[in-house]
């Protein structure tokens, strides 16, 4: 049996949950390896070795070093083709084309506006950061107007590709959660009816339903 | 056999994109040109082919698409015979191939396509570039090119030893920042320097340049 592929870097980060939902739908053993990000470790030589962005998340298998966490997730579904969920990266090249299609719209429409709503919203009080109202507010209506976009499709289809859930649709997981669970901003989701279905569907599933689990903080030690 | 179109215009830095692609592969296609000062990209017409009222929007027979780099991918694995070889039929080159494409989009575009609208699409709208956004951009563009510098020692291209959609992705703002003070960020990097040289004389982008006039 193939030894765990490794990934570096905390779940609670949301490239590093992309990719572990894409290992769990995949049914892909896994290690994952802390990235001390309050230290800096992201930072220093031996891990720019490997990343040379200094960013999380990144992946090893006994072949290939990677990193970029949509790239992961395509090298996974490809190579893994055969196990787990069968239609995550589509069966033909018209499916395919249809994934990358949102798969590219998730990248550069949804993403942009709604992490940096993570941003300021979940991350910087936590890091005792200022927010920068100017950047919500933009955000805000960037993300309403992508979400216009999105209610339309899935009023259309099922999921954002066609019938299946997909990597595209995956790969909207890790900001959703966090604009769903720990801001005022969910209801930008759950108001709109195609886009509430979507994401109770999306997030309801195991893989899912996982890596929220392993993005929740250890239970402090008994004394 | 069902015309390729491709819907935008060749002042777009993501239908150049998509038209590089075509021009390398050597396909036939016909360019739909889209009056975007007219606003067409957010007609009811152009939205039933871009929901995003963006373009390139791109045909081919029945299927629709957008986005460029979903576009140029669809293309370069289509018609992997024809023209150059813009991905790689080895699984392990393909993956390089595409962690080298999410560079582009995720770390290098979104500093260089502002800088473009700073310095190029600000004036052809009668706006002034902000000198301030300029050096903030050219600091954080720097550091990505950085990590390029160091890459591009190590392989001729972005992927490995031949060009690829992972360089071809680069053009459009490439050729718009070759134009503008912030040309000095790629001229200082001798190795950056020497791949953008190759890379935006190639002959298929030269046709995509020469639909600008």
């Amino acid at each position: 049996m193939a030894s765990p592929v490794k990934v570096y870097g905390p779940p609670m980060s949301t490239a590093v949950s992309r990719v572990l939902a894409c290992l769990l739908e995949k049914g892909v053993n896994f290690q994952l390896i802390p990235v001390d990000m309050s230290k800096g470790e992201h930072k220093k030589p031996d891990y720019l070795k490997i990343q040379p962005f200094g960013q999380v998340p990144s992946f090893q298998d006994e072949s290939i070093s990677l990193f970029e966490s949509r790239a992961i997730c395509r090298y996974v579904s490809e190579k893994y083709a055969n196990q787990g969920n069968k239609r995550l990266y589509g069966t033909n090249p018209l499916e395919k084309a249809s994934i990358e299609q949102w798969l590219e719209a998730e990248g550069q429409s949804f993403n942009p506006p709604s992490s940096a709503l993570v941003f300021q919203l979940a991350f910087a009080p936590r890091m005792k950061l200022k927010q920068d109202m100017g950047v919500i507010k933009q955000s805000e209506e960037k993300l309403n107007k992508v979400l216009d976009v999105y209610e339309q499709r899935l009023g259309e289809s099922r999921f954002l590709a066609g019938d299946e859930f997909t990597l595209a649709d995956l790969s909207h997981l890790p900001n959703t959660q966090y604009l769903v669970s720990v801001t005022d901003k969910g209801e930008m989701f759950t108001k709109r009816k195609n886009v509430g279905r979507w994401w109770s569907e999306i997030s309801g599933r195991d893989s899912w339903t996982k890596v929220v689990d392993l993005q929740k903080p250890p239970p402090p030690k008994s004394a | 056999m069902a015309v390729l179109k491709l819907h935008g215009t060749p002042f777009s830095t993501a239908a150049m994109r998509a038209l590089a692609a075509l021009y390398e592969k050597e396909l036939d296609f016909e360019l739909v040109p889209v009056d975007m000062k007219a606003g067409q990209h957010k007609s009811e017409a152009f939205l039933a082919l871009n929901p995003f009222g963006q373009v390139p929007a791109f045909e081919d027979g029945d299927l629709k698409l957008f986005e460029s780099r979903a576009i140029t991918q669809y293309i370069a694995h289509e018609h992997a015979s024809k023209g150059t070889q813009l991905v790689s039929p080895d699984p392990k080159k393909m993956t390089i191939l595409s962690v080298w494409m999410e560079v582009e989009a995720h770390q290098f575009d979104p500093h260089a396509s502002k800088l473009c609208f700073e310095h190029v699409f600000k004036k052809m709208f009668g706006m002034t570039t902000d000198p301030a956004v300029v050096e903030e951009l050219e600091g954080k563009l720097g550091k990505v090119l950085d990590v390029y510098e160091a890459r591009l020692t190590q392989s001729k291209y972005m992927s490995g030893a031949c060009f690829g959609l992972a360089d071809l992705h680069h053009l459009p703002a490439l050729h718009y920042l070759q134009g503008t003070s912030s040309k000095k960020l790629f001229d200082s990097r001798p190795h950056v320097c020497a791949w953008v040289a190759d890379i935006t004389a190639r002959p298929a982008w030269a046709k995509v340049i020469a639909l600008q006039k």
